[in-house]
């Protein structure tokens, strides 16, 4: 893509999408450490992401701000307008997303003084899937690569089976000693956290398909289907 | 999908040996708005004056292709240009009504064409077509003062009311806006989008913004060529071609 007339309008931009790949940046860390919490039981560690967090938050206001300023200056068009529409989105998922690297975190730190179990390590392992993908969307994104994109958002679908199966165990478990239900359900929250971070990448996926080609990606992507009641009922 | 009200295929404009359009074909539709746009000089302006023969004014033009209006060539023999722009009005980017009251700059088409039976008939006229150019409440009471004495937005919607009384089917706008401030400008787009009810138009402008607006379907002009034509919605959020996409992100010039 050729330079505007305007060079301002340029280095607009430019910042923006600086800002963006901070934010991400700064991400990905969140969730680096949110799982290090887990893995480690780390209550300081938690705490770091914690405030992290509120770095990424003023990120997001930043990058609202910007992109509101560059619409009402230079009205822009087609693939300008498209950047900025997703500049606004993408930040608002990774906001989100910072979100919940910070409830991980919290969880994780009343895993403290619980008793170690197996599980931990899949979740963990689970959670380094997500973080791939969430880095691998980043670059997606600061390449401009559509295709990249849209692989990430095909294989979503394994982190919905890792988490099916996370889910499924920790049942068996807790069904099987009522003394795992606490510890069970703090991390059933963190695997259901990691599993829309998973979605939250995707949502990503979409932005930078439609900043590319200028059109819509569609919700039809392939997903784990949800794990129902039938799970507790005898066949 | 509507009716096709102009079709104009393969148009060559030449200007002596200057070849300013350059196998042009665009369909203008019935009550839709269709608008021109591209860097100065590309020939949207000249292509729009082809279309009710404006440009037969100029000696050194010359004119090739065709263009239909309701299927039967403009610039056949036997069409009288006087008689086709009653059909096809024109709005120009600089207010210009005659020196004359507001009521004669109206009433000016319907009399030379003897469109009205009396008097009776020609104020009807000029009323409805003030009202239609939304300016009827404004000048209502002042129909003998001049023209020319109008504030720049007014004096464009009058011309507007003038460029409908004869009841054209096709109203050409030459940067009707441009000369006008952001209010008279969006009484103007207010305008263009009630005026689609009864005609088709065909804007040409400088503002993106305003083609987005008030068009339905744009056509990219550079260097004489369309580059590209389609749904505005199309042109402004994904256009197909780098040229139109380097021109409305303000790439090129």
């Amino acid at each position: 893509m050729g330079e505007h007339i305007v060079s301002a309008f340029d280095d607009d931009l430019v910042s923006i999408q600086a800002k963006i790949s901070e934010m991400g940046g700064l991400v990905e860390e969140g969730l680096k450490m949110a799982l290090q919490a887990v893995n480690d039981r780390d209550p300081e560690m938690a705490e770091k992401v914690v405030e992290l967090d509120r770095k990424i938050d003023d990120l997001d206001i930043e990058i609202e701000q910007m992109a509101t300023t560059v619409i009402a200056l230079r009205q822009p068009m087609a693939l300008d307008l498209r950047v900025l529409l997703s500049a606004l989105k993408i930040s608002t998922t990774l906001e989100r997303i910072g979100d919940l690297n910070k409830n991980i975190a919290r969880r994780a730190s009343h895993l403290a003084s619980a008793k170690k179990v197996k599980l931990t390590r899949s979740i963990v392992a689970m959670g380094e899937a997500t973080l791939k993908q969430l880095t691998q969307i980043l670059d997606a994104h600061s390449e401009r690569d559509s295709d990249l994109a849209v692989e990430i958002w095909n294989d979503d679908i394994q982190i919905d089976e890792m988490y099916n199966t996370i889910f499924r165990e920790l049942v068996t478990y807790m069904s099987g000693d009522p003394r795992m239900i606490g510890l069970g359900s703090q991390l059933l929250f963190i695997a259901k956290n990691l599993e829309r971070i998973g979605d939250h990448t995707t949502h990503i996926s979409e932005m930078i398909y439609y900043i590319v080609n200028g059109e819509y990606l569609g919700d039809d992507r392939p997903k784990g289907e949800p794990l129902g009641l039938d799970l507790f009922m005898d066949d | 999908m509507q009716n096709i009200k102009i079709q104009a295929s393969n148009v060559h404009v030449y200007y002596g040996d200057n070849h300013a359009i350059k196998d042009v074909s665009v369909d203008i539709q019935d009550n839709t708005v269709t608008s021109f746009i591209g860097p100065s000089g590309c020939g949207k302006s000249t292509f729009l004056r082809c279309l009710n023969r404006m440009n037969d004014t100029i000696d050194i033009c010359r004119v090739e292709g065709n263009i239909d209006l309701d299927g039967e060539n403009i610039y056949d023999r036997r069409v009288d240009p006087v008689q086709l722009r009653a059909k096809v009005g024109m709005v120009f980017q600089k207010p210009n009504p005659f020196p004359k009251s507001i009521y004669d700059n109206v009433a000016y088409g319907p009399r030379i064409h003897g469109t009205a039976a009396g008097r009776a008939e020609l104020d009807e006229i000029v009323e409805k077509s003030l009202r239609k150019a939304a300016i009827w409440d404004e000048v209502k009471d002042r129909l003998n003062a001049a023209g020319t004495g109008l504030s720049g937005g007014q004096q464009q919607r009058l011309c507007i009311a003038r460029a409908i009384a004869t009841s054209p089917e096709v109203l050409l706008m030459d940067e009707p806006c441009s000369a006008l401030d952001p209010i008279a400008t969006a009484q103007v787009e207010e305008l263009i989008h009630e005026l689609r009810e009864s005609f088709s138009v065909v804007i040409v402008t400088h503002s993106m913004q305003q083609a987005a607006r008030v068009s339905q379907k744009t056509a990219f002009f550079h260097l004489g060529n369309v580059i590209e034509f389609g749904d505005t919605t199309q042109i402004f959020n994904n256009p197909k071609n780098k040229k139109t996409q380097d021109y409305i992100t303000g790439r090129i010039g």
